[in-house]
């Protein structure tokens, strides 16, 4: 069993969510994992209980795409969906992306870079939000810069106070 | 956990130095004095970030009226990391589903 690559997530400035994580795999891999959609249906679920029955990527500039979860025990849906801006395959894709029932306000717009060294892919994804609010509320939370950045030393912290 | 509490509590947690003295508290409560030390920095700046901290409901004090100890109050830094914790859970679970397909695509 490998070491389980970790995912970092900081929040750079006031806009953004940065999520970084290594993949054991060449970046044509990991961006095809990304834009084709029978493979982005295998993985991009969130929580357990979830599925993707519908999965449509036109990959071109100017192309929409749209993804519909749902929650296989009650029914409950959610769509989100976007435009292509940018396609660079296999390194970079920028997309905007909103949900159908929004619970952040405005558009945020994603930046996927995916940079390969030595058989392995970093990701970096990056989701700009239209203000402060926005991205506050995509974190449901107030969270102020370097908090996530800390959290894993807060998670030990944590555990450390639960004896 | 309502959103104003939860404000507090990360704009508390956003100061290294309110960070270190809540890891601080963590090995046990402790006086403003000793709490001050480590810091190199006067008490009454320290009092400030400690009544931050409070505000926020992240540490209380303790009975003694003399040395009025601090200590942690582990519940809401709980509330407050399990947002974020939430967060990157649900990546995390997307991208070890994303691992497990990648290993299945490099033996096609």
């Amino acid at each position: 069993m490998k070491r389980a690559a970790t995912l970092q997530l900081t929040t750079p400035s006031d806009r953004e969510i940065v999520m970084t994580r290594v993949f054991d795999a060449p970046r044509k891999l990991v961006f095809d994992a990304h834009t084709k959609p029978e493979l982005v249906k295998r993985w991009l679920l969130g929580p357990p209980g979830w599925s993707m029955p519908v999965c449509e990527i036109d990959l071109r500039v100017g192309g929409r795409f749209r993804y519909v979860w749902r929650r296989d025990n009650d029914g409950t849906q959610m769509g989100m969906g976007g435009v292509y801006r940018e396609i660079v395959a296999p390194e970079r894709i920028v997309n905007t992306e909103k949900f159908d029932e929004a619970w952040y306000p405005g558009e945020a717009v994603d930046t996927l870079v995916l940079v390969e060294q030595g058989g392995k892919t970093t990701l970096t994804q990056t989701m700009l939000c239209e203000s402060r609010a926005a991205r506050d509320a995509v974190l449901k939370s107030g969270m102020e810069k370097g908090v996530a950045a800390s959290y894993d030393r807060l998670a030990e912290l944590l555990a450390s106070t639960k004896r | 956990m309502h959103q104003q509490h939860l404000d507090a509590t990360f704009a508390a947690l956003a100061d290294p130095t309110r960070r270190a003295i809540l890891a601080r508290l963590a090995s046990g409560q402790a006086s403003v004095t000793e709490l001050a030390k480590p810091f190199a920095m006067s008490q009454p700046a320290v009092s400030k970030h400690l009544k931050v901290l409070e505000r926020a409901g992240l540490i209380s004090r303790g009975r003694d009226a003399q040395r009025r100890p601090r200590r942690l109050e582990a519940k809401r830094l709980g509330e407050a990391t399990k947002w974020l914790e939430r967060y990157r859970r649900l990546w995390e679970r997307n991208y070890q589903r994303l691992d497990a397909l990648l290993e299945e695509l490099k033996t096609r």
